[in-house]
């Protein structure tokens, strides 16, 4: 195991757990917001009715988000979430770069396909 | 219920899911949707989605220990990502078409398995490390791991087996938000005959880059309620962080039996509710 491969894991290892602090920050803020709003509000989710428009793309979260509405918060704190394992791979792919290793910067790249993939049909 | 009790119940539940399943090493998913929908009445397609999120957060959670030990083989890993990922893309659009009915069915099997697999004990290594065979070869897949403070040379065999395998957990995670990590592992150890460790930790990097790849889908498709994300996903890093820290001292074995009992009873809940058109 060379010293870059070292780097990288403790890197990867930082990275996930900066990502998932502050995925847990952001929904917090946003879950206090709410509940300081809405706290005696009836709630029920018997029947599935999809979420509005602008929960369900990323640009309609950033928006609802940087008016500081609190169900937009949360919305990005989940979305820095799910681009921590994103980042992971993309991290991986420079590591086998950085290796010389075309084959695995290869599959690397195809994972990161798939997964931009599923965020594109988000948005 | 008020909105503050409503998402106090909801962490709280959360919280003890992530806890037992950081324990019994099941992960927090596979209880959390039968409860969401059996005891707190949400709509399966929002449980299932709220679900997925936490299987994110523990994943990634866990994996920040594990990746400093030098267990995780990331070209095992990536490979078999190939699978899983396309395999959730299609389980979270096969999602939207199945009914509640099927889809409480189909939760219910799965947690019958997960049941058997806490009841029947703990499963370690199949055997010693293998030499690779000749596409495992050509993958370069074969590692080193630390075995007492030496590293341990192993191989990989049966590559397309694995794939297949990893590809049906894949659109598992997919249809029902979650980590599918038992079946990943059974994969890893039992077909690629990858030792039992190596084999549990790849299998928690994999399972937040799969869930990652439906929960994309999922969010298009406004299975993701930030109101209930929010106490869920809270509550299950909170209660996965807390089980890692007292693992080592905790009598796992009677846990695993009590945990494998109340899933078992679950998956009764589930089967039945779906047959007669319930959830």
């Amino acid at each position: 195991m060379g010293m870059t491969d070292r780097k990288l894991e403790l890197l990867v290892g930082n990275l996930l757990r900066v990502g998932v602090l502050a995925a847990a920050f952001m929904v917090g803020l946003g879950g206090a917001a709410y509940l300081a709003h809405h706290h005696s509000e009836r709630v029920s989710y018997k029947a599935f009715q999809s979420e509005s428009a602008e929960m369900r793309t990323v640009p309609g979260i950033w928006h609802a988000a940087l008016h500081f509405h609190s169900e937009g918060l949360i919305q990005l704190g989940l979305l820095i979430l799910i681009a921590t394992p994103v980042a992971r791979v993309a991290l991986a792919a420079i590591g086998f770069y950085l290796e010389r290793d075309r084959l695995y910067v290869g599959v690397s790249l195809f994972v990161l396909a798939v997964l931009v993939y599923s965020m594109m049909h988000a948005g | 219920m008020s909105a503050l009790l409503f998402t106090f119940f909801v962490w709280l539940t959360a919280a003890t899911a992530g806890f037992l399943g950081a324990l019994t090493g099941l992960g927090g998913g596979v209880v959390l949707v039968p409860v969401l929908t059996l005891a707190f009445g949400v709509d399966i397609k929002y449980a299932i989605g709220a679900s997925l999120v936490s299987v994110i957060a523990t994943s990634s959670g866990a994996a920040a220990a594990y990746v400093r030990e030098g267990y995780t083989n990331i070209r095992i890993g990536i490979l078999l990502e190939v699978a899983t990922t396309l395999g959730a893309i299609l389980g979270a659009f096969l999602a939207a078409y199945l009914s509640t009915h099927v889809l409480a069915i189909v939760f219910g099997l799965v947690l019958v398995h997960s049941a058997w697999r806490s009841l029947s004990g703990n499963h370690q290594d199949a055997g010693p490390p293998v030499e690779s065979d000749a596409l495992a070869k050509k993958l370069r897949l074969a590692g080193s791991y630390p075995v007492e403070g030496k590293r341990q040379e192993y191989g990989v065999r049966n590559v397309p087996a694995g794939f297949s395998l990893m590809f049906g957990a894949g659109a598992l995670s997919g249809l029902l938000g979650i980590g599918a990590g038992v079946i990943k592992v059974i994969a890893m150890d039992r077909a690629m005959k990858i030792p039992f460790k190596v084999s549990t930790t790849t299998s928690n990097f994999m399972i937040g880059v799969t869930a990652a790849a439906s929960a994309g889908v999922y969010l298009g498709r406004g299975y993701i309620e930030p109101r209930l994300a929010m106490p869920v996903m809270l509550g299950v890093l909170g209660g996965a962080f807390l089980g890692t820290k007292v693992l080592i001292k905790a009598k796992v074995k009677s846990l695993r039996l009590i945990f494998g009992g109340v899933v078992l009873l679950l998956a009764v809940e589930m089967i039945m509710n779906g047959i007669r058109g319930r959830i």
